[in-house]
């Protein structure tokens, strides 16, 4: 096992186990995970579960059960963009479901698929709290909304341009 | 008064900013607590406001505070549920966003009435901007010196922290909220014991939603009786609806409670009506948790008396005519909606969202996912439509947690008041009518 945090990551891990009473610091391996997945390309591999657990001092499978059960825990690995559409209720009737269609076609995949050269992960995801603005998706840290076919061309290619793992924390 | 009390300085630009919010009167319902008000006056307040928590329960929050326990040498701790996530519900998002500052007062407020010296904001993973908004808004709340040590020179320490959840509906369940917040699975908790009295690290701990805290702010300012003439009868104070769905102007309203359904859907100042000069079908009044209800029951109860946008009159008529205020999220569909698409979509939701700890909601939701699949996409047979209601009574009621109910009233509720439409699909539908969302939906026989 060679993974590491950089210095930075780990400073704010440390930091973070603070914000917890004396011998609690294990309330802070969500927080954690999050900055592990945005240090090692989007997921949670064995050997980065791992990693955390040695950070904050608890068994591994203390870190598997949890990461494991929450859906923005990637335990495969993903695309440097995750596209996650929200396909619940109100998406739903507003035009999510055409919406997947079309970014199914254009980038050539299928649902929970990754495109080929590793930039583009799609997925349908539930309800994200944009109910009043459908359809919508995620991508890291950003809420694209209202979206047309011609807005998710200029995301595609704006995402492109960029080239860089979009993560929730976006800590960089 | 604007009728407005959240969001009265919500166009003020600059808002999200701490001089902002404080020249706009921010922070005052912290400096008149601290310094001339004991805890239990402020509890006093709150329960004389008679304001029902905001999250979807409509639990009266001065009670739900009053049972707080106090041993002598134990840490409580305030713990605000940010974790929306009920399907049709934006509104506490719209208002960490915009007005950071009117959450952190409502929690230094609250966390004073409760003798709490560490809270925490439990927000959901996917608000990862916003949780950065609060962080910001904290540090200017701290640099001011309303958090740390000493606040205004009280003697009053707090510190505050915004924790992030990782894609979890569950976690909105406030014990699972606190298993969540104690770095494991979001497992809802057998009670009792209630948070109350055993809680975040099995201290009393009161957990409420953000929309419940940031209404604290007012309420100490105006007083727990003025705020109790605002609204009708037990339903007082304002609500943050969130509308969405088939409407002209979706978005965040703030309403007095008691506001007519029809004028809330229809007025220009609202909704605006249903977009494409289409038909009214129906409305999920709550979240997608609540029973939904057909055009003439929304708009009136069962004994054709107008329905108020109010706990009282929401539940009129209990689930066989009515439905719940719940968490506000108003979900409106026009005469084009598919019912069974939609309580398919719903019953996929839940299933994916049940913690899988009580067998009745691990393989109950999953079965009703199933059957509702196979009807929508024209395999169902006419006793499938029975053997839903039948699975949603073995789920309601027999679990840990209020998410098994979620799941079995939307499915119950669209029965109970589209069992014709079912039939239908399951009669009438082909395979390739049913792939075609729209146009199954548009099927005569089913326009009311």
């Amino acid at each position: 096992m060679n993974l590491a945090f950089s210095e930075e990551a780990l400073a704010l891990s440390k930091a973070l186990m603070k914000r917890y009473p004396e011998g609690k610091h294990k309330s802070a391996l969500i927080p954690i995970l999050h900055i592990a997945q945005a240090e090692f390309n989007g997921w949670l591999s064995s050997d980065a579960m791992d990693y955390v657990a040695s950070v904050i001092g608890i068994k591994p499978i203390e870190v598997y059960e949890v990461a494991s059960f929450y859906s923005m825990f990637n335990m495969q690995p993903v695309g440097k963009c995750s596209l996650e559409v929200c396909h619940t209720g109100p998406c739903a009737i507003n035009g999510a479901e055409s919406l997947i269609s079309y970014l199914e076609n254009k980038l050539n995949i299928k649902l929970g698929q990754t495109t080929a050269d590793g930039m583009f992960t799609l997925k349908a995801v539930e309800c994200l709290g944009s109910c009043g603005s459908a359809p919508m998706l995620q991508c890291g840290v950003n809420y694209y909304e209202n979206l047309t076919n011609e807005k998710a061309d200029d995301l595609i290619n704006k995402l492109t341009a960029e080239n860089r793992l979009q993560s929730y924390t976006d800590i960089k | 008064m604007s009728g407005k009390i959240l969001l009265e300085h919500i166009d003020v630009p600059g808002i999200n900013t701490f001089d902002t919010y404080r020249k706009m009167g921010g922070y005052r319902s912290v400096e008149k607590a601290l310094k001339t008000m004991s805890p239990e006056d402020v509890v006093e307040e709150v329960k004389k406001s008679g304001m029902r928590g905001r999250g979807g329960a409509g639990f009266p929050t001065g009670m739900k505070w009053s049972f707080l326990a106090k041993p002598v040498g134990v840490p409580r701790y305030l713990v605000c549920n940010a974790d929306e996530s009920e399907p049709g519900t934006f509104k506490d998002r719209y208002l960490m966003e915009k007005i950071p500052h009117g959450l952190i007062e409502g929690m230094i407020t609250s966390s004073y009435a409760l003798g709490a010296n560490t809270s925490y904001i439990y927000i959901r993973g996917e608000y990862f901007y916003i949780l950065r908004i609060l962080e910001k808004a904290i540090a200017e709340a701290y640099a001011n010196g309303f958090l740390g040590k000493n606040i205004l020179g009280s003697g009053y320490d707090l510190d505050l922290y915004v924790h992030p959840g990782a894609g979890a509906y569950i976690c909105g369940e406030e014990t699972a909220l606190l298993e969540s917040l104690e770095g494991k699975r979001g497992n809802p908790r057998v009670k009792p014991p209630f948070p109350a009295i055993a809680g975040l690290y099995a201290c009393p701990t009161v957990v409420n939603n953000v929309e419940t805290i940031a209404a604290i702010a007012p309420i100490v300012n105006m007083g727990g009786d003025e705020y109790a003439k605002i609204g009708i009868g037990r339903s007082t104070g304002t609500k943050l609806i969130s509308a969405s769905g088939h409407i002209n102007n979706p978005g965040i309203y703030e309403i007095e409670l008691g506001l007519p359904v029809e004028e809330f859907i229809y007025s220009d100042k609202y909704c605006g009506g249903i977009k494409n000069n289409k038909k009214l079908k129906a409305v999920v009044a709550g979240g997608s948790s609540v029973p939904i209800l057909p055009a003439n029951l929304i708009l009136k109860t069962a004994n054709n008396e107008e329905r108020l946008m109010s706990y009282e009159s929401l539940s009129d008529g209990g689930f066989v005519s009515g439905t719940m205020l719940g968490s506000g999220g108003f979900i409106v569909y026009d005469e084009d909606s598919c019912i069974v698409r939609n309580t398919w979509n719903f019953a996929r939701f839940y299933h994916h969202e049940s913690c899988g700890q009580c067998s009745p909601c691990r393989e109950g939701t999953g079965w009703m996912e199933k059957v509702l699949h196979r009807i929508e996409y024209g395999h169902g047979k006419l006793s499938d439509i029975d053997l839903l209601v039948e699975v949603s009574k073995k789920i309601e009621g027999n679990t840990i947690c209020p998410l098994g109910d979620a799941a079995a009233w939307p499915v119950a509720s669209a029965i109970r008041h589209f069992r014709e439409e079912f039939e239908w699909h399951i009669k009438e539908a082909t395979l390739s009518q049913s792939r075609n969302f729209g146009l199954l939906a548009a099927h005569p026989a089913l326009v009311k």
